[in-house]
């Protein structure tokens, strides 16, 4: 039979005008506290906002950021590309602060003390809170590629991994590049952020210099043995459109640069580009790292998939690219979106002292553009297994495009619009 | 169901929900899952095509969810999600939908 609950809750659905209601009664989510969220992009923007809209304002949140506004690194490639500018991927804080009542402040955290429940800030003073929620992101492993060390060295060989002035510098690249130059790009081992990004820019870096360098060439330089994501979609989509022009290399790990002479330097090879867009590979954002919190690898968050729990460390809720993903999970900003509901909702249970919802569900939607205006997705949908105590693919579920198209063009910036709302509006 | 009736089961549905999620929550926790492309609570960002699905009648969101599952609804992607949420999810989450207002008034 249909536990009472339910059958009130589906009974409750069919009446109008019992709309506005449901809020004010839903679950008796009545516990305050103080959450302070520290990283503002996809994960802690989400668990910001929702944080203080299911609680209807009763739970205090702090988000502390280091940049003063959120640049998102979904659509960056197409500022690459050429097609949209650094202001349409870039989104004011201040609806998180004048709708939904979340201190927003811009600094950096330096130290968590998990025993004390208490961020020392780098411009000083310490914060308390009742449950601390790290969305951190990720940080580059710079000792696997030792040319590298150095904001120099960055310089000339950008990752544009993160959003930002690093955007616009290989932007600014590609524009100075000759016509007949080599624009190649380097894929770190997975696991790393947003898999199908690295081949997307590789495409969307052909489509304009197709119009504008056409004796070019684009190398992507792999060093996993094959194409991560949606792989059928984009080798037939650089065979149709990029023939000649753009060449994928499996197996080719960046192991060194050399910086003044744009050279990549492979195991048994080297490669000189004119411009040259090295990835590193990653692990969890530097603050996870300072915290104490355990890391798989020396790499990953371990996190509990009912509560983002960081394994070991009570109180402290991690989401996003910086945590040990679950069997077939991306690391993107959908996904962390997701991870920041899920928290969301447990650190309202566990602040009134109730145990988290037994059977969370997470989805992931990826769209990735393979010329200025078509785009293909893949998505998948997880769902909590008591068995494994993991989020598991759901078997059945999920898939990729049936075909590049402009119609899923038009839906992918839909779809960054809406998140970017979600997270910030 | 009258205003009245629909009170009186919200607020049994309140009294009813001391341990653990309540429906009442993994229904909102569920329908969160769908608001990163038709946003926050089923409204979605205006200049976007991407389609509404607050205040939708319960009925309406899971005949179109079944047809998604069953293939005689046509989609790009709707198709792959539907299949990774059982029935009684897309039920909790079509009444969540339904009791929500459309163009997000909170
Ligand atoms: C990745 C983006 C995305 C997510 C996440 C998503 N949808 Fe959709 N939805 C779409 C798109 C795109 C369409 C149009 C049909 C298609 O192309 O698949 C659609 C169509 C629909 C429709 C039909 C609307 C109409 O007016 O015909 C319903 C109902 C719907 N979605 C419900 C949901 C529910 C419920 C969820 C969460 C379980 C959800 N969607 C999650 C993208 C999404």
């Amino acid at each position: 039979m249909m536990p009472l609950d339910r059958r009130r809750f589906l009974l409750a659905g069919t009446a109008a005008g019992a709309t506005a209601l449901l809020p004010a009664c839903a679950g008796g989510t009545r516990a305050g506290g103080h959450v302070v969220v520290v990283g503002g992009g996809y994960g802690g923007a989400t668990a910001a906002k929702y944080l203080r809209m299911w609680s209807q304002g009763r739970v205090q949140v702090t988000l502390v950021e280091r940049n003063p506004t959120f640049v998102s690194c979904p659509i960056s490639n197409l500022v690459i590309g050429g097609t949209k500018r650094m202001e349409d991927i870039t989104v004011s804080y201040d609806g998180l602060r004048s709708k939904w009542g979340v201190r927003v402040i811009q600094d950096e955290v330096v130290a968590v003390d998990a025993a004390k429940r208490a961020i020392s800030l780098k411009s000083g003073g310490t914060l308390a809170y009742d449950r601390l929620v790290l969305s951190p992101g990720i940080d580059f492993l710079w000792e696997q590629i030792p040319g590298l060390a150095g904001p120099e060295a960055q310089a000339a060989i950008p990752h544009a991994w993160k959003a930002g002035p690093q955007t616009v510098a290989l932007r600014r690249q590609l524009e100075a590049m000759p016509d007949g130059g080599v624009f190649a790009i380097s894929v770190p081992k997975a696991p790393y952020r947003c898999p199908p990004g690295p081949y997307e820019r590789a495409s969307v870096v052909a489509t304009w210099c197709k119009r504008n360098k056409p004796k070019s060439k684009v190398l992507i330089l792999d060093a996993n043995d094959d194409v991560v994501s949606k792989k059928g979609l984009f080798v037939k989509a650089w065979e149709d459109l990029y023939k000649g022009m753009l060449e994928y290399r499996p197996g080719s790990e960046v192991k060194d640069v050399h910086v003044a002479s744009r050279t990549a330097v492979l195991e048994f090879d080297k490669v000189k580009a004119d411009v040259l867009n090295v990835i590193p590979p990653q692990r969890a954002g530097d603050i996870a790292a300072r915290s104490g919190l355990k890391l798989v690898n020396n790499r990953w968050v371990e996190i509990d998939w009912l509560s983002m729990e960081a394994a070991g460390t009570p109180g402290v809720h991690v989401l996003g690219d910086a945590i040990l993903p679950a069997p077939t999970m991306p690391k993107s900003g959908h996904m962390a979106n997701q991870h920041a509901k899920l928290a969301a909702a447990a650190i309202l249970e566990l602040l009134a002292g109730r145990a988290p919802s037994p059977d969370p569900l997470v989805m992931n939607t990826c769209y990735s553009f393979v010329d200025d205006k078509s785009a293909i997705h893949v998505s998948s949908v997880h769902r909590y297994d008591p068995a494994t105590k993991v989020v598991q693919p759901v078997k059945g579920a999920g898939g990729v495009s049936a075909a590049r198209s402009e119609q899923e063009g038009r839906i992918a910036l839909d779809w960054a619009t809406n998140i970017w709302a979600d997270m910030l509006a | 169901m009258t205003y009245r009736t629909a009170l009186a089961a919200l607020a049994l549905l309140a009294a009813a929900t001391g341990a653990g999620a309540s429906d009442s929550e993994r229904a909102r926790n569920l329908a969160a899952t769908c608001a990163n492309c038709h946003g926050t609570n089923g409204s979605p960002a205006a200049g976007t095509a991407m389609d509404p699905l607050a205040g939708r009648d319960r009925s309406w969101t899971l005949n179109k969810l079944n047809g998604f599952k069953d293939g005689t609804q046509q989609a790009t992607i709707m198709h792959q999600i539907v299949k990774g949420y059982s029935d009684e999810q897309l039920e909790l989450i079509a009444t969540y939908f339904a009791m929500q207002t459309a163009g997000g008034a909170r």
